[in-house]
């Protein structure tokens, strides 16, 4: 196996084992996207516009849960330093890593997000668009969280400083995907879906190089 | 394979405090240094700046590895080998689960996991989570990484801390290995090595 692989299988490993962050974040996704009907009451006509833009929402703050330590944790324990002593450059660290990032909640968060769909009463066409949305847009929450969380690495409690790196930057993602969601529901053509694949495109093309000189920068300090 | 480092008039900066000025040093193949000084002279920077990760203020650092030669900072990481004062051992991960995942990153052959383990008195740990292990036994699991990384030279920072007798032998050895193969090895310490070394003790710069 090479050196990528074994670091994005190592990622994910961490990421779905015991302190790992995969599943508290999906299950503070399902916990906030419960709450929010119960919150707005019975209306199922209100609850299916909303979807699009709570199950969004929900869905950055959920990747971002699991953002925080994906560098930071290697940082601290001095394993950061073996990575990039390593024949793999950072550029590819970084893409190994958001990769890691996006399987252990952008990918399970799309499957999941099908699922609370029910609770808003939203058709099928529109879950579609959802589902659709979420698995073009996450690569970018992923992408642009690796750039905050390279930036935050040796910031304590950076936790609290990453979503306002990160939240800013990841607004097109949300305008665009809850849209790509609300024209489905109206039955229009949308051009929301391809903006949102420009804007994904663009994030993972940039992202790793952005990240990598982050590292560098704080490993020199 | 011959390799050479060369530390020339080299000056470090941490923080805008001058660190250490004017180092010049030359190591040859098969050389141990045991780098001696009081806390905050300096050793951490230093085996930093060498393995690239801080660019030095003046001076410069070069290694000469066979027929290449180095001057770039993430280019000569390409041939060092990291024993650092944080062991880098995740709680979650087995002990072999671990040391195959540097072996894959660093290259090397994955039949080497097992002697790099029994070689460091962890064969038996093979399959034990790394929040089990104690703080020699941390200290052990990294020594076997650096001989997985398979680099010519050692920069180690404490590298006898939390290990016991057995364990202080067993690093003594590969450090004597090491240099014995053509390798050289820096180790930032306070204690004796327990292998023939030259020695160079970093001073506190005066305050400016």
């Amino acid at each position: 196996m090479n050196g990528f692989l074994s670091l994005l299988q190592r990622d994910l490993r961490l990421a779905f084992r015991a302190g790992g962050g995969a599943a508290l974040a999906l299950a503070f996704f399902a916990a906030v996207v419960t709450l929010v009907p119960l919150g707005i009451g019975p209306d199922l006509k209100l609850l299916a516009r909303i979807a699009g833009g709570v199950l969004w929402v929900s869905a950055v703050l959920a990747a971002l849960l699991a953002l925080d330590r994906l560098f930071q944790a290697d940082f601290e324990d001095g394993s950061l330093d073996l990575i990039a002593l390593s024949p793999l450059s950072l550029e590819s660290v970084a893409l190994a890593k958001l990769i890691a990032h996006w399987l252990a909640t952008g990918l399970p968060l799309t499957f999941l997000a099908a699922l609370m769909a029910v609770l808003y009463g939203l058709p099928t066409a529109a879950t579609g668009a959802l589902m659709l949305s979420l698995l073009i847009g996450t690569p970018a929450i992923s992408a642009i969280g690796a750039i905050g969380a390279a930036l935050t690495l040796s910031i304590r409690r950076g936790g609290l400083i990453l979503p306002l790196i990160v939240l800013p930057l990841a607004a097109p993602a949300v305008i665009f995907g809850s849209g790509a969601v609300l024209d489905a529901l109206d039955g229009q053509a949308s051009g929301a879906l391809l903006l949102l694949s420009a804007f994904s495109l663009l994030s993972l093309a940039l992202s790793p190089f952005a990240a990598a000189a982050a590292v560098r920068l704080n490993l020199a300090a | 394979m011959t390799t050479t480092l060369t530390l020339d008039n080299l000056g470090l900066m941490r923080g805008g405090r001058l660190l250490l000025s004017g180092l010049s040093l030359t190591l040859e193949s098969g050389a141990v240094l045991s780098l001696e000084g009081p806390n905050g002279a300096g050793k951490t920077s230093l085996l930093r700046a060498i393995a690239g990760f801080l660019p030095p203020a003046a001076g410069s650092i070069t290694l000469e590895n066979g027929s290449a030669i180095f001057r770039d900072g993430e280019e000569r990481g390409s041939r060092i080998g990291w024993l650092g004062h944080h062991d880098g051992i995740k709680p979650q991960l087995t002990v072999v689960e671990q040391a195959s995942f540097w072996a894959h990153l660093y290259g090397t052959d994955d039949a080497r996991v097992a002697a790099a383990l029994a070689r460091f008195g962890l064969a038996a740990l093979a399959d034990a989570p790394g929040q089990l292990l104690s703080a020699g036994q941390r200290r052990r699991l990294a020594f076997a990484r650096l001989l997985l990384s398979v680099r010519p030279l050692w920069l180690l920072d404490e590298p006898l801390s939390a290990l016991d007798e057995a364990g202080r032998g067993q690093a003594a050895g590969a450090i004597a290995a090491h240099a014995a193969a053509g390798g050289i090895v820096i180790a930032a310490t306070h204690e004796p090595l327990g292998v023939t070394c030259q020695n160079l003790i970093l001073r506190k710069a005066m305050a400016a």
